[in-house]
Formats: structure tokens, sequence, C-alpha cells
């Protein structure tokens, strides 16, 4: 009976990855799958990072196996603690290292090739569209905007995947949302994500793949579309995915002559749920403490005083993103009671903002900028939080003690609401400041 | 499979993994030093008192947040028999069953259980009694793969066993 309906990009994209003698794992042998089946699946990419690598090591030396499946489908990024912020972090990093040259691994990146894991990727042309990737960091999602079927896993998923080149997934149920309307001024990617997240709430799609789609989505620039996927697993999500379309084309074919394959959702494939959102009723958003779901408009925001900026991460690294901070900073000054911290997403994003004058700006303004590190995003160096004190934040998490002390607070925004609260001192929108 | 009596340590919804482990503390990766920092953002004596053999029982979606392995191991070296929730972030999911944490998916359990209450946990059946209401809950079994996986020790070891056999069959 379900022969007659059509299917989602999951299905097709985990679907053309089914292992060819899946053996034990049901149903195994068939060209479709459905949402439920519990399926084993070849893997295109396999990631890790100086936080999950070591332990995806340690358990890798327990399956029996000498070398990884294929070192050109490995990649290790030092990212997270990196450059080493302490002794434990230094030995993390070495065991990484370590291994990296071991195996021979043509992707490991080290500090001074580094980037964010989920900027860089894409940026080295490293996934293609079609592509199954697995990650041991929960933004793996990052790559659905790639057209590929991205998901974030633990260690040991890892090690076992980095040994076979396989590992077993739940076809996920997804849920399509379709975007319409034309954006305001000064809203972006960050915005349509955190008021889905607001709508759908954080567990709105566990266990589930979403579906991002309709007119405005595809008006998305894909640092937009990179900043929506990334964000999907804040929903509970298994991966967030966008098709492929000459956006996602011409960014691919500028970075890559690997061939990949495009495919598209059916018109009849069956959602779990569809959800429709205006985009012109959106303002930028912003994410109250301590869930990414508490979500207001910016203008919402009253008296809110703030102790700290940062703008980075996986979610808001990249280029376009440091253009539009860029843009509400130049000829401003950050708020004496802020430190505003600037975070390029990698290496090729610093020498680009550099080369366009963005560094300048930020510095002139009075921020800091940062070599590449997912450093303050999860309280790790480079900008910690004290009891009390309030961080306004591009980054994806807003949970209790995310920055540092329990006590502190995080507000989650795009570079537009964080660059000109950085101006104010308070949470503001960019006109509050521009006029 | 034996019976597991311990005491319910009560926590709400969405859970994350920045809260049973945080972020600060993932420049180190065993069991017996993570558990020391268990859930201590949201539970500070959780950590102390804590005994070996009580059960976490929790609302929705326990787990969300980081794909960090750190968290299962923490909650396993704190001593933890069992995690009982309404529903699971499907990464912590994956990762307690890999790294042999038992987790059980039972919202009717949860309602029914107060902080301190005296559970007995039968993993085999799926049954949890609660001996203060003197309920007995049963919750769906995993499906037979995962299993497989749960039975064999974990995932490390399930697929140990899957490669030998492999091998022998070139062979």
């Amino acid at each position: 009976m379900q022969n007659h309906m059509g299917h989602t990009l999951s299905q097709k994209l985990i679907a053309t990855h089914l292992a060819g003698d899946g053996g034990d794992v049901s149903p195994g042998q068939v060209a479709e799958v459905w949402p439920g089946d519990l399926v084993e699946v070849t893997v295109d990419l396999v990631l890790s990072n100086d936080v999950t690598a070591p332990i995806a090591i340690r358990e890798f030396a327990k399956l029996g196996v000498d070398r990884v499946f294929d070192p050109d489908k490995v990649v290790m990024v030092a990212d997270h603690f990196a450059p080493n912020k302490d002794i434990k972090s230094a030995e993390q990093c070495l065991a990484m290292r370590e291994f990296a040259r071991a195996q021979c691994l043509p992707h490991y990146f080290d500090v001074g090739r580094m980037g964010i894991e989920h900027v860089l990727l894409p940026e080295q042309g490293l996934v293609t569209p079609g592509d199954v990737v697995v990650g041991a960091d929960s933004h793996t999602c990052t790559y659905g905007a790639l057209g590929a079927f991205a998901t974030g896993m633990g260690s040991t998923d890892i090690a076992v995947a980095m040994a076979t080149g396989r590992t077993w997934m739940r076809v996920p149920e997804t849920i399509r949302i379709v975007y319409y309307g034309q954006l305001r001024p000064w809203v972006g990617g960050k915005d349509l994500i955190l008021h889905t997240i607001g709508e759908i709430g954080v567990s709105g799609a566990v266990y589930k793949a979403i579906e991002f789609a309709g007119p405005a989505a595809d008006d998305l620039s894909m640092a937009g579309r990179f900043t929506m996927s990334n964000m999907a697993v804040e929903a509970g999500a298994k991966a967030g995915l966008f098709a492929v379309d000459d956006t996602t084309r011409s960014y691919v074919d500028a970075r890559t002559s690997r061939p990949y394959s495009v495919y598209e959702p059916d018109a009849d494939a069956s959602y779990a749920r569809e959800v429709e959102i205006d985009v012109s009723l959106i303002e930028p958003q912003v994410a109250f403490p301590h869930l990414p779901e508490n979500v207001r408009s910016v203008t919402e925001a009253s008296d809110v005083w703030i102790d700290q900026v940062v703008i980075g991460s996986c979610t808001n690294g990249r280029l376009e993103d440091l253009r539009v901070a860029a843009e509400v900073l130049r000829g401003r000054q950050v708020h004496t009671d802020v430190r505003c911290i600037i975070i390029p997403g990698t290496q090729q994003v610093y020498l680009d903002a550099l080369e366009e004058g963005l560094v300048e700006t930020f510095v002139r303004a009075g921020a800091v900028v940062s070599t590449p590190t997912c450093g303050p995003c999860l309280g790790g160096h480079m900008g910690v939080l004290a009891a009390g004190e309030r961080a306004v934040s591009t980054t994806n998490r807003n949970f209790r003690g995310r920055m540092g002390h329990p006590e502190s607070e995080v507000y989650l925004a795009g570079p537009a609401v964080a660059a000109a609260s950085a101006v104010k001192g308070r949470i503001v929108g960019p006109r509050e400041v521009l006029h | 499979m034996i019976n597991m009596t311990g005491t319910s340590r009560k926590f709400g919804d969405h859970v994350d993994t920045d809260v049973i482990i945080p972020a600060r503390y993932l420049n180190v990766s065993t069991a017996e030093e993570l558990a020391r920092h268990c859930m201590e953002d949201i539970a500070p004596e959780f950590a102390s008192a804590v005994k070996p053999g009580d059960f976490i029982v929790a609302g929705e979606n326990f787990g969300c947040g980081s794909s960090r392995e750190h968290a299962p191991l923490a909650i396993k070296g704190a001593g933890i028999a069992c995690v009982i929730a309404k529903s699971f972030a499907r990464i912590f999911y994956r990762n307690a069953i890999n790294t042999g944490l038992p987790i059980m998916e039972c919202p009717e359990a949860v309602q029914g259980t107060e902080q301190g209450d005296q559970l007995t946990v039968d993993l085999g059946s799926g049954t949890i009694s609660n001996s203060r209401t003197g309920h007995t809950y049963v919750t769906s079994p995993l499906p037979p793969f995962i299993m497989d996986i749960v039975a064999a020790g974990g995932l490390v070891r399930y697929t140990r066993r899957r490669l030998e056999a492999h091998s022998e069959v070139q062979v």
C-alpha cells in the first residue's frame, strides 16, 4: 500500500545508501525505505572533534580493527578547546593528532588550518549533495543545507563508522516547513529558525527530519540555509534538509569537482506534519534563557542589559554573518560595559573578513577578533561568563550554564541584533542603532 | 534478568546534556571523573547523594542538546542503574544503548513517581514497580535489533562480534 506514496528527501538519501549485505538489520535489501525502518547504511564522511574523538579513538581500539575504513572519508577537527585551553585539552588534541597521523588522514585540521567544523567542511568541499554524513557532534545536521543526510551521533557510533564505513539508523518521519513571503530588513536565517523552534518547541521534531521549503527558503543564501539546518537539532530533529537548487550547485561547484547526486522530495511524499510560516510577519528574534524555544521578537526585549556579545560559531560564523555585524558596527563603538567577541568560522572566513576590511571595522569599534574556535559557545574558553552575567550570542544553545556559570544567562540572536546590542549595552534590534 | 531496586531521583522536562555534564568538564573522559560533576548545575547535591542502583526519573526529551557521550558515561559512573523518562532525545538514546546505560521510555511511570520513591525495575520484562503506590507499569520492549546491541553489552562488542564472524566467512 505504501508503494503508492512518494518519498521524502530523507527516505531517498537513506535508500541510496543501504548497505549491500544489511544482514541482520531489517528490512535491509529493499530499494525504498519507510519511516520507522531500522536500516544499515554506508556513510560518505565520518567527523569528530577534539572533545568527541578521544572517546571514539578509545572505542575504535576495542573493535579489533587496525585501520579506518577509508582515510579520505574520516575527518577530524581540533576546534572545541583549541587552541588548547589547558593541559587536559592539550592532551585530548594530542591524542587526536597522533591517531590522525598514524591513520594518515588527509582531512585532519589542526590550528592554522582548522576552522569551526561545520563552517569548515562545506567550505572545503568535503560534503556534497546526496551524501550521508555522520559526526560526533550534534550540529552535524548543518550539512542538510547541501541536500545531504547528515546527523549527529555519539563517539561510540563514530568509532564503529570509522571502522566499518557503516552505521545503523531509524528512517525518520519528516516535518515539512514551508516559508513564504518577503523577509523584512535585518531578518535572516537565524531569525527564521529561532521563530520555527519557538513554534514547534525544543522537542517538536524529536526522532524526525525537517525539510525546509518554500519560496522564502529558496531565497536564502547558503549561509542562511546552513544556519537553519544547524539548529534543526535544537527542535530535536535528526536532520534538517534543503532541496538542492542553483544556489547549492554554485556553492558546491566552486569547492569540489567530486560528482554528486541530487534528489528531490516527491510531491506526494507523506509528512508527519506540515507547517506554513509567513516570513513577512517575522521581526528579528531573540531566544531568552534557558531554552532555544523561549523566542520573542527583539522589540519585546526591554531593558535587558548585557555584559558580553559573541558573534560567530557553527551557526553564524560565516562571512555573510560578519558582513551584517560590520554593517551595524561600522563607525560605532561597542558599549563600554560590553565585551564584544567576534569569531570568524574558518581561516578563509578570517582572511576574507580581513581583506574586506571587516576586521578593521570590528577592532576600531572596540570588539576583539579571535582565531576560529567553538570556545565560548559551550563555556569552554575565550569568553566564559561569571555568575549573574548576561550575553547575547549568535550561537545555538542557551541552556543553563552553557556559556559559563550556572547563574549566567544566554540570549540567542542573529548577528544584526547581537551587533546592535553590543553598541547599546542592552538587547535591541539594529534599527535602534542605525536611526 | 535480575530485578533492580533503588530510589528515584526526579527531574523535569528537557534535561540537556550541558546540565548532565557541563562542557567545562569535557577535557576528561573517564566515567569516574565525569560522575563527580553529573547534574551539578541543576542539582548540586546529586553527585554526592546518589547511591549505586538509584534511578533517574525524568520528563520529556531527556538528554537533549550535544552529542557528548560524556553524558551517559557520567550518569553510569554515578551509579545510576537505569534512566526512566517520558521521552529521550535521539542522540542520547543511541549513546545510552551504545555504552550500556539502561533506559526505559514510560510516561505513565514518570507521572506516578515522586522524588525518593522506591522502584523495582525489570529490564527483561520492561516492568517498573513503585512500592509507595503499589503500581506496576509495563513499557513496550526495545526493537529486536537494539535488544541485540544491549544483549551484546553495547555497540563495540556487538560490532566486534559481527566483524569477527564476517572475517571467518571470508577465510
